[in-house]
């Protein structure tokens, strides 16, 4: 006897529909496809040149920063990787949490940790000081001591 | 006996679609940490340089290439999942490209592991 199909109830999804979904998968892609050239070169130029993940201190970081190229890439990844991460996030909750309340929540944890992360990043990025006086010489790049 | 049909189509896509959701979630979760413990370079570069220090241990080497892994596969395959969308060739062939995207994933961390491995494990 052949087995039937059980009787599936369909779960209404949460997802918007219509053109804000469609804005959504296309920001997905085209986003997706930017971070593969950003994250490799960050993967590369971080663990793969020099001396790897043993290089990196506070030197380290200050020489890259020290360069606008290097902080608006790390800007770049920060909005980017955020609001691609996000927006996954938010398909999965959409796929995921029921009911009245709990989808809200998780929403606007999303939105609000997102939006918290890119205002951080960005005055980190933007306000760093690669020789601060306030601080033991040697751990500052050797730049440092030219000035 | 035939198994009894359910919700999954099961095989490659399926499974890709997993692994899809899997990376991406612990690398958003990573992203989190990894600007918060970025942000102290800002705030103490002292701080900063003992927290990072932690990254260099052996334990979290072998995190750092879990989450490397969980990229790359994550980023190829999405390449597919564009490809799949856009053409018609890819959607015939998706099963294919899933097994390409693993052949990348290997030649890629065969590339990385034994520099990252060294890095963690040889360095002083």
């Amino acid at each position: 006897m052949a087995a039937t199909a059980p009787e599936l109830k369909p779960i209404p999804s949460r997802r918007t529909i219509g053109k804000a979904q469609r804005w959504s998968w296309i920001f997905q892609r085209i986003s997706g496809a930017v971070l593969i050239v950003l994250i490799f070169t960050h993967l590369f130029y971080n663990l793969m040149m020099g001396d790897g993940v043993s290089q990196i201190d506070f030197a380290f970081v200050a020489g890259k920063w020290s360069a606008p190229l290097w902080q608006w890439w790390a800007f770049a990844l920060l909005v980017l990787g955020l609001v691609h991460g996000g927006n996954g996030m938010r398909m999965i909750v959409d796929d995921y949490a029921h009911g009245r309340v709990l989808p809200h929540i998780l929403h606007w944890a999303l939105r609000l940790s997102v939006l918290v992360l890119i205002v951080l990043g960005t005055l980190v990025i933007f306000t760093f000081d690669p020789c601060p006086t306030d601080v033991d010489p040697s751990i500052l790049p050797g730049f440092c001591a030219d000035l | 006996m035939p198994s009894l049909p359910t919700l999954y189509r099961g095989r490659e896509g399926m499974w890709m679609w997993v692994v899809h959701r899997v990376t991406g979630v612990a690398i958003f979760f990573f992203l989190l940490i990894h600007i918060l413990d970025t942000a102290l370079v800002r705030i103490s570069p002292e701080d900063y340089n003992d927290v990072i220090g932690s990254y260099h241990s052996p334990i979290y080497g072998i995190v750092e290439a879990g989450l490397v892994a969980a990229i790359i596969i994550h980023a190829f395959n999405g390449v597919r999942i564009i490809l799949v969308d856009r053409w018609t060739w890819a959607l015939r062939h998706q099963r294919l490209l899933s097994w390409i995207v693993w052949g990348i994933f290997v030649v890629l961390m065969a590339g990385f592991l034994p520099r990252h491995l060294g890095n963690v494990f040889g360095g002083a």
